[in-house]
């Protein structure tokens, strides 16, 4: 369950950005998530849930785009999706495959709110 | 009025700065680095115990090693010679991450190691998120486990450098084949270096110390 932890991290960076810019509320995070990130979607949500009462996380919402696993292959320099994690090219059988995405596990945009003065 | 602010943050940029000042700082004393990860159970405590016994002062080991609760595998680690051994209690955290190794990392005389183990969690599912400043993962399994790991938990195989295979003494007495996990492993990670081991037995275990000190015989001639 290390989606909590993933969850405190996302808090406690967009609560840094969110104060330096002086908002008063931040409805909506958006978020990259590699397929390679073993981080399951409904997990980082109930552990966010837990985690933002009390805070001017306390109404945002999770905007998760999940990213696919692809490679590209050194041997016939063919760029294809890795399906159920088999790390073979599928064009030429080569297994020297350079990760180009899959690995993120980034905060992307904060929406923020500000008070009208 | 609303406003959106793109940010483009990793989520664990605070841990990746700590593993960077680790990573420098090894690399600065050209100081090897593994980080060793498996299931509960596989023997990652016994594969050091024989490796402090067998280096004894002539490779000067430091081991971090890390538990949910107790310090019991640190005691094992001293009772074996280890001179250099800091143990984390993570209370329920299922992972080590960079800030526990930082803290510690401090209390250790880096010129007076060879080598820093750190023996993560026994867990194969989050210790694969997190950079410790490791030089690389080394993943233990052992036959008494399932053959298809590697391809249940693809994550762990693929970031890892290399893959020991504990217990071999106890092969043909489980389902276990040597020649699948090796097979599954490799389609995750064609590039994964395998070593056969036996803890009881001893078998296997001379190409783990060889691979120790090809290790560090390689970051020492690392050029600047």
């Amino acid at each position: 369950m290390h989606e909590l932890s993933i969850a405190e991290s996302i808090v406690k960076t967009v609560i840094k950005e969110a104060n330096k810019r002086n908002a008063t509320e931040v409805y909506r995070i958006g978020l990259k998530i590699g397929e390679l990130t073993d981080i399951v979607n409904d997990a980082l949500e109930f552990g966010f849930q837990a985690i933002i009462p009390g805070t001017i996380l306390e109404n945002a919402k999770l905007n998760i785009e999940n990213i696919p696993l692809v490679c590209l292959c050194k041997d016939c320099q063919k760029k294809h999706e890795v399906n159920r994690f088999l790390f073979i090219c599928p064009d030429c059988g080569g297994r020297d495959l350079e990760i180009k995405s899959g690995n993120e596990l980034d905060i992307v945009y904060i929406d923020l709110e500000y008070d009208d003065k | 009025m609303p406003e959106r602010v793109n940010i483009k943050q990793k989520v664990l940029s605070e841990n990746d700065k700590f593993a960077a000042q680790i990573r420098e700082a090894l690399k600065e004393h050209k100081i090897p680095c593994l980080n060793l990860v498996s299931s509960p159970g596989s023997g990652k405590t016994s594969l050091l115990e024989h490796t402090l016994k067998h280096f004894k002062d002539k490779i000067k080991i430091a081991i971090i090693v890390g538990d949910v609760q107790t310090e019991n595998d640190a005691v094992r680690l001293s009772d074996s010679g280890g001179k250099i051994i800091r143990p984390i209690i993570t209370g329920g955290a299922c992972h080590l991450d960079a800030k526990m190794i930082n803290k510690v990392f401090e209390n250790i005389d880096i010129n007076e190691i060879d080598l820093l183990i750190i023996e993560n969690v026994g867990n194969l599912v989050c210790p694969s998120s997190y950079d410790l400043g490791e030089d690389m993962k080394v993943v233990l399994i052992s036959t008494t486990e399932g053959d298809d790991k590697p391809s249940k938990y693809p994550a762990m195989f693929r970031r890892s450098s290399v893959m020991v295979i504990n217990k071999i003494d106890l092969l043909g007495m489980s389902n276990f084949e040597l020649s699948k996990v090796k097979e599954n492993a490799l389609n995750i990670n064609g590039n994964l270096q395998i070593i056969d081991t036996s803890c009881r037995t001893k078998e296997g275990l001379e190409n783990w110390y060889k691979f120790l000190e090809q290790i560090i015989e390689d970051k020492k001639t690392i050029l600047e």
